[in-house]
This record gives C-alpha cells, structure tokens and sequence, in this order.
C-alpha cells in the first residue's frame, strides 16, 4: 500500500485493517501523533487528510484516501502554523501528550471557519480531551490564531 | 528565622569531578550538626558528587534529575540552576542524567512528619529538616508530592553559583586577574575590558581545581529569570510535536508487545487458549508472564489485536469482589476501635460536646478514582547477559532499576534506566508494574529491546486508583458559630499498599488517611479528626494531591454545613476560624476576586467557597454555578494560593488551572468501581472527566506572605469539589456528600 505523510509518499505492506494510526507510529516511525484511547474518545490521534482533521485510530489504511498531515507537516522549517505560535504564545502545553491532536484539530477548524464564535471553539474543541486542565489556554490561543489567520487573509 | 539561616544551619559539601574533557559541578548537603545514627549507615561514596552542571569544550549540561510529567519541573530545574551560572536556559544541553542516590529528593517526605505544615514551631522544624535523612536512605530519586521546586530551590541554585564561581576562579588563574573583578555573562566569564572567555573554554581548567565553594545565592531582587514571566523550555518541542515521550521512543531492533494481566489485581492465570492470537498477522511469540499473557508482534497494534483474541481463565485475587463489598468494609471501620489508625488533631472534648446534644450528624464517601494520563504505562526494555537497559517516562528511577535488578538477577548497577517525558501521571507512573512486564519479556527475547504498551483499557483496568473511603462528621454550632468539628475517615491504607509494591509496607499509621483534614489552620473550641484503617483490599496508590485530594471534600464540605446551620457567612466564617496568616489572607483573596456578599446570587446561582492547605500551601477558592435546566454549569472559579516565592507566575497559573479542572472533573463524574474483581471503568467513554464546553474561567492570584517556597503541582486540586459541592447549596438547597456528584445531580 502506498500514502503520503506530510508529502513524503512511502510504501507499507501491513495489514489493511491496521489503522492508520499504528501505521504512522510503528510502521513509519512518525510520532507526533498520539495513541490516547483508540475508540475516536479522546481526540489524541487526530491528523489531517487532505486538510480535514481525522481520528487516525478509526481510520483502517485501507480506507485512506488522500494525503496526511501530521504535526510534524504542519508548519514548514521556517515558519510555525498560527495555530502553533499561538500555543507558544499562550504556553498552552502542560505534559504536551494531547496538544498533537489539539493543534491540529484547531487548525482545520479555523481553516474551515476562521472566524468563530466562543461557543463553536467550545464545541468543536471538546471533541478532544486534555487531563492536564490546559483547557483555558486552547481556549485563548485559537481566539488569538483566528484573530491572526483574519488578519493575514 | 531568614531563609539564608536557614541555608546556613546545614553544612554545604561542595564537589567537582574531571569528567572527559571536562567538569561537573554538584551541590549536596547534610547536616553535621546532629550527630544522626542513620548517617552512620551512610559510606563515604554516598557523599559523593551531586552533578547538576557539566562543561567541556563542546557544551554545557544542565541534569534535571526530577521527571516532567507536564507540571514543569524540567525547565523550572533548569531555570534555577540557569539563574546563579548566567547561562541561556535555551542554549544549553537539558538532561535527566541517570537515576543516582545523589538526586534523592529530601522533600517528597517532608509532609510525612507528624505536624502540620503551617506549624513553624523549632521541634517541627527540626523534624522535618529530619525527613531527608530516611528519604535518602530510601533511594527517593521521586518526582512528586509539589517538591520539585521545594527540593531544588537551594540545591541546584547552589551547584549553578559554584560551578560559576569556579570557572571564574579558572580565568582568575589563566588571565591574572582576581576573581572579584571579573563577571558571568551568557556562558562567559567576563573581563574587565569587556572580552569574554567561554565556559567551554574554561572547563579543562575547572576540572583540575578545587570547587570554590564561599558562594552566596543572589537574593530574590537580583534575578533574572526567576519571578519574572519565562517560557517553558518543553513548550516549543511540545506544539511542534518533537518531543519524545516514552511511548515515542524507538531503540534498533526493538519489537512490539502489549499484555493482559489479570483484571483482579494480583490474581493468577489459571489456564490460556492462544490458538486464536497465535495465528493473526504480526504476531512472533505469545509469552507467559506474572498474572497475565504478552504478546510480542510486529506493530503495536497487531500485539493489541493478538491479546484481545487471547482466551484466559482468570484465578480470583485477594479482595473483595465488588464496590458494595469493599463499602461494607468500610463501613464497618469508620469509628470501630479496633481498626483505630491515628488522630492527629483532638482539641477541646468533643465527646464531652457531643453528649450534650443537639448534634448534626452525616456521612460522606469517596470512590475510587483511576489516575488515567493521557499517555498509557509503557516502556522498552532490553536485557543481556551483563546489562539491563530501560527507557521510560517514570517518577520513580530507583525503584524501576531495583525491581529489574531483583527480576533479571544482574546488580543493580547493571542496569541502566533512561527516564523519558511523561504524557501525564497524576500518580500513575508511581508506579512500576508495566516495567516488570516489559522485563520479564524482554528476557524471553534476550538481546532485543521489547517495547511494551498497555491498551488504554489495560491501563485504565490496572490502574492503583485513588482510595476509596467514608467518612462520618459530627458537629454543633452555638451562638451563629462552629463549635464542636469530629471526622472519622476510614480508609485502607495507600501508604502498606504502594510501598508495599516499592520496597515493602511502610510501618506505623498511615497519615495520608486524614491528611487534608487533620491539618487545616482552624481553631475551632472541639475539633476532632481520626483516622480508621480498613483491611487492604485493592491495591491503591497515590493520586494527585493524594491524602488531600479526598480529606480536603471531606473537612471543607463539613465545615461548610455547620456554617450554614450557625446561620454564618461561609467566608467569614472560614476566615474568623483561621488562624494561620497566610490561610486567612488566601481567603479575603478570593472574597475580594469574587466580590464575594453572601453565598445567594439569585434565582438558581449561588457561590461556594472552600478552602484546603495540602503541601503546606494554603489555596482557597471560590466557585459561581448556575442551576440550568439542562442541569449544573460552573461558572466561574477564583482560586487564590500562597507558595511563598513565585519562580515561574505563567506556569503557576497554568498548574492552578490544572489542579481546579482536575479537582471539578473526577468530582463531577468520575468514579472507578468494580464488578468481579475488575475495574469497570475501561476507556475515556465512562470516565469523562472535563472537556473545554464544561470549563468555566478561572481566575488566579498568587500570594506571598507563606515563609517557605512550596510547589504548586497538587495544592489548587483539594478546594475545587468541596467548592463546587458548596455552591450548588448555595444554587439548589441540595448537599452532596458523595463523589462523583453526578450520582446525585446533573451537569450541563
């Protein structure tokens, strides 16, 4: 089976029910996306494909279609994605453990939509747990990327 | 007595080592001055070199032996350590080291000493500086209990101005100038006219000298870094996903395995079928090991796979079968003198008040409450005939290279234990239980690295939770006042329990039964607490904030009651009975945050306030809830702390936002029971915890007026559920006595 992470296109020969979760982590070696509770509950795991944010534990390769993104992919070498300076800005992270997910969830939110209100920030960013409390701190830091994104566009 | 006093009551041996190319710089004290028994245990080489800072000619090297878990201690070690060398926290090498003795951490016990923590008297003083001494000879290299910060606060500001001192002492000898002349600047020593020589440059020269040693910490005024606004050191790799947790980590060769141990902690496999999971893709060896059956595949998710096809016959471990059972045994110790553990706190005559009536009685319980990280327990590991190798995420070093040690039969200085960063602990990786396994694994696939993770069913089923417990409060109020305060706590005990598991059960009572409650700063005329030893039934550990995380519901919710039944305001109440300054002044804090008048705010609102000291810091707060028809929404917290001496105000902040979601979670809706021996509770679907909808803002102020610098990793959790619980009295009318609250209310 063939997909491209982050642009890179790579080859696997694994099970097709294997999610594609497990491929990234264990096949392809790309960690920054998170094992937290493998039943979509937790938000952990979530990659773009094609843009649009996944829960990458429910995803069995098979079903891929499109190419993913991982946190690593997120920004390039040279510049940070405003979701992740905004986390900088907002030292959001505690252990750090479900920010993988957060940040990418909030990316392909504010891509859709990047001008929300604080109560679909509150909905949408509840699909994924955070046990540190770093709640109020995502909180601020995608209000503060949306405002950023609206004033690049 | 200042704190520089207090510095200099102990004797501070000071050490350097040549190391290849280089030096390293450590700090470690003992007190001389009472001759000590258990010093004498101690062999010279104990004594030996603490490193905290090493230089050669390609870097320098910050050792932050305490584990970061997410609460910051990585970068705050560094920091402190940064502040008195005059180096960029951001440009040097941060590393955990190798777990040592000499990175004992002395004051993980300190709240083990039979006073309470706002008692500055000279005998509890003496005692408590007392507690390093059975800390170090127990091999305490911890993360926890909020030391981190309180741990190091001298120690690794002491290694950083040494270290300093002498490699200006080195460009004194190379230039001819005097050590007094010269400055310390971003890594550099600094001459007079301006040039610099490197550390680096330094470091050979270092080596060969005696450590000056006549050092004196700069006071708080002169800091650079420390008190003012920092940024974590972990933030950048964290947001860009570069950090390699535990779970992350990838060493050549290594295979992938999981386990399912039996679900009845302790209980034997009786038989196993592995016909099934011995044929599914991915699989390379079914394995055999202590309560349970691995599973060692190609892929993490094939082992996972593989396990749940495992057919097992579980034997019945040695507890009580289900939570109605354990409660009954509860029951039956709270108040039974025959299971009489402590009381630490007897003013006044309580039964003598007691007796002459009038007395409010009521009963409140605790469940067992699982610690569940975001990340799962796993680590790889890899024995050979001469080595053990271990790379994980633990709190506890020592005790993992012990237990491998005592599993593989090779010394203990054979085995090599990599600590990695935690995706959150609570507590859970207090734990070692899951290194066992990847050991023993690893030993039926010698020389290969096994890479061992639980499923988060597994971890959440073979979680040591929080003790359950119940608790029976009797009361009296006289005059629009509280007068007469008895709790009885009947727990089994965490510290048989866990120790039990480290090193072997923990003698004498178990404080941790009535911490958070027998040691609050009130002065009320009866006040009574005791502490009630049920049988061990499920193995238990600690869980953030431990004693407190239960006893601070219990006391605060209590004396809560008996407020509203004197007819009291609850605040000034609280602040009437409080007779610790710092305490009193973290409650008129959050009266003033709160605009506090009263615990109505209308039709269906209402305000609590609570207050615990755990850690030796005083936290209270202040919770606004509406009684919505969708069910209770938490408005708003206040929460006010005193840690003494604020190091880092952007990450005490966010550990307060920590502590109160945490605290308001698990009070909310979690709960851990068991049916047939087994954790009911498997996954994040029946465990929710806390998501963003549900957060209220919260507000926090820190204060300064303690003495002692504490840290700040558990003190917000205890006053947020008895806050809460508080404040839907104050919305409703309805007292809830029992976590998690949701058994007798909603939530929105």
């Amino acid at each position: 089976m063939k997909l491209t992470v982050n642009g890179t296109e790579h080859e696997v020969d694994v099970d097709p029910d294997m999610p594609l979760l497990w491929v990234l982590r264990d096949t392809l070696g790309i960690t920054g996306v998170k094992y937290g509770c493998g039943i979509a509950q937790c938000g952990a795991c979530t990659v773009h494909v094609d843009g649009a944010a996944v829960r990458s534990c429910q995803l069995p390769i098979s079903a891929l279609e499109g190419e993913v993104t991982t946190v690593e992919g997120l920004s390039n070498a040279e510049t940070l994605h405003a979701v992740q300076e905004a986390w900088l800005d907002h030292q959001v992270a505690q252990c750090g453990y479900c920010q993988s997910g957060q940040i990418m969830a909030a990316a392909s939110f504010l891509d859709l939509n990047s001008d929300p209100t604080d109560a679909q920030i509150d909905q949408v960013m509840s699909a994924n747990l955070c046990r540190c409390g770093t709640y109020p701190r995502i909180r601020a830091a995608v209000k503060a990327a949306a405002a950023k994104l609206n004033e690049g566009a | 007595m200042s704190r520089i006093g207090k510095i200099a009551r102990r004797t501070f041996l000071i050490g350097s080592a040549a190391i290849v190319g280089g030096v390293a710089f450590g700090a470690y004290y003992v007190n001389k001055a009472i001759p000590n028994p258990l010093l004498d245990d101690l062999k010279d080489g104990e004594a030996a070199i603490t490193p905290y800072v090493k230089i050669d000619q390609t870097g320098i090297t910050l050792i932050t032996p305490r584990a970061d878990k997410g609460q910051g201690s990585y970068s705050i070690q560094a920091m402190m350590i940064a502040e008195e060398l005059d180096v960029d926290p951001t440009k040097v090498t941060l590393t955990p080291g190798m777990p040592g003795p000499a990175y004992y951490n002395g004051a993980v016990m300190d709240e083990g000493a039979p006073f309470p923590a706002y008692d500055e008297s000279w005998i509890a003083e003496r005692v408590r500086g007392m507690m390093f001494i059975p800390a170090k000879l127990m091999e305490m290299q911890m993360t926890g209990g909020s030391s981190t910060v309180k741990d190091g606060f001298v120690k690794m500001r002491l290694a950083g101005a040494v270290a300093r001192e002498t490699l200006k002492q080195a460009a004194a000898q190379r230039t001819g100038i005097a050590r007094a002349s010269l400055q310390t600047a971003d890594g550099h020593v600094v001459l007079p006219d301006g040039s610099t020589i490197a550390y680096t440059d330094l470091a050979a020269d270092a080596a060969k000298m005696d450590p000056v040693t006549d050092v004196k910490l700069r006071p708080e005024t002169e800091w650079k870094l420390l008190g003012k606004k920092m940024d974590r050191l972990d933030m950048a790799d964290k947001v860009t996903g570069q950090t390699v947790y535990g779970i992350d980590m990838a060493v050549d060769g290594m295979v992938y395995a999981t386990v399912r141990a039996n679900p009845g902690i302790g209980g034997d496999v009786l038989s196993y079928d592995d016909s099934a999971a011995r044929s599914l893709r991915g699989v390379q060896q079914i394995v055999p090991i202590s309560h349970g059956i691995g599973v060692i595949a190609d892929n993490t998710w094939y082992a996972f796979r593989a396990a749940e096809a495992l057919e097992i016959e579980w034997g019945a471990p040695n507890y009580p079968a289900t939570t109605e059972e354990i409660f009954a045994e509860l029951e039956a110790t709270v108040d039974n003198e025959d299971r009489f553990d402590h009381r630490q706190r007897n003013d006044g005559d309580v039964d003598a008040a007691l007796e002459a009536g009038d007395v409010i009685e009521v009963d409140y319980r605790i469940p067992f409450v699982a610690h569940a990280p975001m990340e799962p327990m796993n680590a790889i590991v890899q024995v050979t005939d001469d080595a053990c190798h271990i790379w994980t995420g633990t709190q506890i070093p020592l005790f993992v290279r012990n237990h491998a040690a005592d599993i593989t039969g090779l010394e203990r200085d054979q085995v090599y234990v990599y600590v990695l960063p935690m995706g959150g602990s609570f507590g859970h990786k207090l734990e070692d239980t899951h290194v066992q396994q990847a050991v023993e694994l690893a030993m039926a696939v010698k020389g290969t690295p096994v890479k061992l993770t639980w499923s988060r069913e597994e971890d959440m089923t073979h979680d040591y939770p929080r003790p359950a417990a119940v608790a029976k409060a009797r009361g009296q109020v006289k005059d629009g006042k509280v007068e007469t305060f008895d709790l009885s706590v009947a727990q089994s005990s965490l510290m048989t329990s866990w120790f039990g598991r480290l090193m072997g059960p923990l003698p004498g009572p178990d404080a941790t039964i009535t911490t958070g409650s027998w040691d609050q700063p009130f002065e009320i005329p009866n006040y009574r607490v005791t502490g009630y030893r049920a049988p061990d039934m499920v193995p238990i550990s600690s869980w953030r904030s431990v004693g407190a995380s239960g006893n601070g519901f219990l006391h605060d919710s209590f004396l809560d009651e008996l407020i509203h039944a004197a007819g009291a305001d609850p605040l000034a109440e609280r602040i009437r009975l409080c007779m610790h300054e710092p305490s009193r002044k973290v409650l008129e804090a959050v009266k003033e945050m709160s605009g506090w008048d009263g615990p109505s705010m209308g039709e269906n609102r209402g305000r609590g306030v609570a207050f615990c000291m755990s850690f030796g810091v005083p936290c209270a707060q202040v919770i606004e809830v509406t009684n919505t028809e969708g069910g209770i929404k938490i408005d708003k917290v206040y929460s006010a702390v005193d840690v003494g001496t604020v190091l880092d105000p952007v990450n005490l902040e966010a550990q307060v936002f920590g502590g109160v979601i945490f605290g308001l979670a698990h009070a909310m809706n979690c709960e851990t029971t068991y049916e047939n021996h087994a954790a009911q509770q498997d996954n994040y679907h029946v465990f929710e915890g806390m998501r963003l909808f549900q957060t209220p803002e919260i507000e926090v102020q820190a204060l300064t007026n303690g003495d002692k610098i504490r840290g700040v990793g558990e003190p917000g959790l205890p006053p947020a559920a008895p806050a809460l619980a508080n404040a839907i009295f104050a919305a409703t009318g309805q007292r809830i006595r029992e976590m998690p609250f949701n058994k007798h209310i909603k939530f929105v």
